[in-house]
């Protein structure tokens, strides 16, 4: 079972994660962006420790409520929205519970991505987040590494796809040959949730 | 690349402090970036709030004053601002004739907009939006994010300020907003790509000897790249742009707006040819404005944007309003 210390650990992974590779999502961002996706979510993230910090939430529901709301009041640019709400819905559909299952984990991160979805209206090849994501949470059923190597292998897959999302779907054809900083970062987010798990000898 | 900065973390900060000092008409709440026009609220009166990614000064928050906007929320260079700072202005400038807010059409500001306009709405504030997208060197179609907002902003900006000046209620501001927005077209052309100060270096490529045609205001490169041409050779590739997406009957507000590092000696030269293609194409100009309006940091480049007007509109651009950037009959 997974408690709300295995959901801070998820958070403090992420963060670093973010922060190790706030370059390259910035250079893979001015490729076909604008060059800040890096920069945005390492001032999310580290909002997000901050107020863990301070404020301590005792459930996994209530650290991912209170992780997305920092995100949405931080960040900024479409990522503080869609990581937000991706990592609100996600608590929300965790509920009260005091410790939760990997498998309660696996739909409640669906019913998170679903949101996502909703939101940014963006559908799998449409070179988002989304492209890590969805594989990501399908593979769930067999494990967080295995959740890790979907999202990395759904990330990397969006380097041939063209945009249609987002301000890289301005550049039409020549969106084409970059990977998507988003669904890079989203593959960090899943690889925190690997890092987590193996911290707890899981 | 050399800035007049001290890090890059602290840019919009610092700006804001000596924004505050420059222009005591204003309230520039610094920690929680929002420009706000120190009389707000204003009784009667619709409110106007904008707001996007800082770097395309004077936008936003230099067009706030009397007969603009109400306030203004800039977010991080080229990220949009965050709910939390358009719901605060919100309920900073609205008199309980409700507020309107201008939205240019990317991704990170509608989407920070919407949730901003429901946590307004839990405060009992009544909300209306406008989506600005004018710019025709996007195709809107369901493989894009739609045509991005861009220079059509300050006319908008301008218009539905007077009339939320005159006292128009919520719902007409809200109609005369989005009638300038769908008379407006845009076209932005790159002469030189877009430093930003947290990465420093250029954001795109683009050689000495080239252009870039349909840009955007972010550093993002256009839809095609051309040997450079003469001023007058742009003009008549912008203006058809523009005049292939419309064909007005009235006359047209005409916007010639400088990126950012173009000099004013380039853009009146410019807006010489913008007017004779104009001529050639026989649409007649109601006024025109020149300058660094909506721009894109160090950009070099310019663009143009035409709107349509009628009689009511054009009365409208031609009421007093006193901004730092726009000042004009008081």
């Amino acid at each position: 079972m997974l408690d709300a210390d295995f959901f801070r650990r998820w958070m403090t992974a992420a963060a670093a994660s973010v922060d190790r590779e706030a370059e390259r999502l910035t250079a893979l961002d001015s490729a076909i962006g604008d060059a800040d996706h890096g920069s945005n979510l390492q001032r999310g993230f580290a909002a997000v420790l901050a107020t863990l910090d301070k404020e301590a939430p005792d459930t996994p529901g209530a650290v991912l409520t209170l992780a997305g709301r920092r995100l949405i009041s931080t960040v900024g640019g479409a990522s503080g929205p869609l990581y937000g709400t991706l990592l609100r819905r996600t608590g929300k559909a965790l509920g009260e519970a005091a410790e939760v299952s990997e498998e309660q984990l696996a739909q409640a991160l669906r019913a998170g991505v679903e949101g996502v979805r909703a939101l940014g209206g963006a559908a799998p090849g449409d070179k988002t987040m989304i492209d890590a994501l969805v594989p990501a949470v399908d593979a769930l059923g067999d494990g967080f590494a295995a959740a890790r190597s979907a999202a990395e292998g759904g990330a990397v897959a969006t380097t041939p796809l063209r945009a249609r999302k987002g301000r890289a779907s301005y550049l039409g054809e020549r969106s084409i040959g970059h990977q998507d900083p988003g669904a890079t970062s989203s593959a960090l987010l899943i690889a925190g949730l690997a890092e987590a798990a193996e911290g707890s000898g899981e | 690349m050399k800035m007049l900065i001290n890090v890059p973390e602290t840019v919009v900060a610092d700006a804001l402090r000596g924004m505050a000092a420059a222009h005591p008409d204003l309230t520039v709440d610094v920690e929680n970036r929002v420009i706000v026009r120190r009389d707000a609220p204003v009784a009667g009166q619709v409110a106007l709030v904008s707001g996007g990614g800082s770097g395309h000064e004077p936008l936003h928050g230099g067009f706030v004053g009397p007969g603009m906007l109400s306030a203004a929320c800039p977010g991080e260079v080229f990220t949009s601002p965050v709910p939390d700072q358009m719901a605060r202005a919100a309920a900073a400038v609205d008199s309980g004739a409700g507020v309107l807010f201008v939205v240019k059409n990317y991704t990170g500001d509608v989407l920070n907009f919407d949730m901003a306009a429901e946590l307004a709405e839990d405060e009992g504030i009544q909300v209306a939006k406008v989506l600005v997208n004018d710019d025709v060197a996007v195709t809107d179609s369901l493989y894009t994010a739609g045509r991005r907002g861009t220079g059509a902003t300050l006319f908008v900006e301008k218009i539905a300020g007077a009339a939320a000046a005159e006292g128009q209620p919520l719902e007409r501001v809200e109609s005369i907003a989005r009638r300038v927005n769908e008379n407006a077209r845009s076209f932005g052309v790159a002469l030189s790509a877009v430093t930003t100060p947290a990465k420093g270096s250029p954001t795109f490529d683009l050689p000495a000897g080239e252009l870039e045609l349909g840009i955007g205001i972010h550093g993002e490169p256009g839809r095609e790249r051309r040997a450079m041409m003469t001023s007058g050779e742009i003009a008549d590739f912008a203006v058809h742009a523009v005049l292939e997406d419309m064909s007005p009957r009235n006359p047209v507000l005409v916007l010639v707006n400088g990126m950012g590092a173009t000099p004013l000696l380039e853009l009146y030269g410019f807006n010489a040819e913008v007017q004779r293609v104009l001529a050639e194409r026989g649409v007649t100009v109601a006024r025109t404005l020149v300058g660094n309006y909506v721009t894109s940091l160090d950009m070099a480049g310019a663009s143009v944007t035409l709107c349509q007007v009628d009689e009511e509109l054009l009365r409208l651009w031609e009421a007093p309003v006193r901004t730092p950037a726009l000042r004009w009959g008081m």
